[in-house]
């Protein structure tokens, strides 16, 4: 969706924790994306280079980890993980899910020289 | 501490590299450990260090809209944040509205990428509005509201319409500090719409299934608008309404008043 801003956010993120731990180079970002985040890889492959440029983590590696997607169940009332947002309950088979999480984005840590 | 991953330290932790630092036999029969640029050394990661940050990449957004809902909260006032698809008719549907709710204390913050057409339309009515363009951006986000309510004299027990830019994909994930979000569907639009862009109504409290007037000519079907919505999200609450006529906005109205009902008293309560 909007992965130039979020790689803004990033940025941001990257340069403060580069500061604080006196690293002049970020070698490797790793982020968490849940699933239901909305978030487009590629997109986010792209965007990552073009908004890192002068900045510690320019030329840096981005890894993606994905997080699963869980909802309630309002048919059973148990909490499941989930595929992608149509899917039925793993459990019961119902068709009536909340998504609960997945729409995480964080910045989990860095590499640095 | 251990400087490679900074266990004892407290802040970062939960590395799966373990502790079986590599060193290396020096010449002189000395034993080096992380002998090398970082002063560290992990197996796979020579020459690198980890630093755990476990932070959410809209954290700042996210504080922007503490901020805004603190004081939304302070006066007892009710934001809404209107979301949809260019053209679902947000805008009238606002001015109509505004109209109805006659003398009430009331602001709206306009978002668009251009022009400040929308903001001319909110004040004809009497209205006090002020228009964000984004410029590029695709949303209104926390940072901008904020700006946007310093210029609004909000007063106790107002209610705050946010226009968001007509938009489904992004709007759904900036949190604005606003009570809920309202998405606007128009009945043009095509029944598959919630399953299409499913974030947005999965994120939204209320659907305004919009333009109902138009139903009987476009061969729509509103039962399956609203089970699909109901498929994204099965606690939705679902308004028919038509701003043309006016169908629904008796509904729309009471659930406004509902919502600031329950706002108010938490001004009481602090």
């Amino acid at each position: 969706m909007h992965e130039m801003s979020l790689c803004e956010g990033i940025r941001e993120i990257v340069e403060t924790a580069a500061r604080t731990h006196s690293a002049e180079r970020v070698t490797r970002v790793r982020l968490e994306i849940g699933r239901f985040a909305g978030v487009e890889k590629t997109a986010m492959e792209f965007a990552f280079d073009v908004v890192m440029r002068g900045s510690p983590a320019e030329g840096a590696a981005l890894e993606m980890i994905d997080l699963p997607g869980t909802a309630t169940c309002f048919d059973c009332a148990k909490d499941v993980e989930i595929e992608d947002r149509f899917a039925p309950c793993p459990l019961c088979g119902g068709g009536k899910l909340m998504p609960k999480g997945g729409d995480e984005m964080r910045v989990k840590d860095l590499e640095v020289a | 501490m251990c400087t490679v991953c900074g266990c004892g330290d407290g802040k970062i932790e939960g590395h799966d590299h373990g502790h079986h630092h590599h060193h290396h036999h020096a010449p002189d029969g000395s034993i080096h450990f992380g002998d090398n640029a970082a002063g560290v050394s992990v197996p796979g990661m020579s020459e690198a260090r980890l630093i755990e940050v476990e932070t959410d990449i809209l954290a700042k957004n996210d504080a922007y809209a503490a901020a805004n809902r603190a004081r939304l909260g302070g006066l007892g006032a009710l934001a809404v944040n209107l979301v949809s698809s260019p053209g679902s008719g947000k805008t009238t549907l606002l001015c109509r509205t505004i109209e109805a709710l006659g003398d009430r204390p009331l602001a709206v913050i306009e978002g668009d990428q251009q022009t400040t057409n929308d903001a001319d339309r909110i004040r004809a009515t009497g209205a006090a509005a002020i228009q964000v363009n984004t410029g590029k951006g695709c949303h209104l986000d926390g940072h901008m509201v904020g700006h946007a309510m310093d210029h609004l004299d909000l007063v106790p027990g107002a209610m705050l319409f946010i226009e968001n830019v007509g938009n489904l994909v992004c709007p759904a994930a900036f949190d604005l500090g606003e009570d809920a979000k309202v998405a606007i569907l128009s009945v043009t639009e095509g029944e598959d719409k919630p399953l299409k862009y499913p974030d947005m109504f999965t994120a939204a409290r209320v659907a305004i299934l919009n333009k109902v007037d138009l139903a009987p000519h476009c061969d729509v079907d509103l039962e399956l608008y609203e089970t699909n919505l109901r498929r994204v999200n099965p606690a939705i609450e679902i308004i028919r309404l038509s701003a043309r006529t006016g169908a629904g906005m008796a509904e729309w109205l009471a659930w406004l008043d509902t919502a600031l009902a329950v706002k108010s008293p938490q001004e009481a309560a602090e």
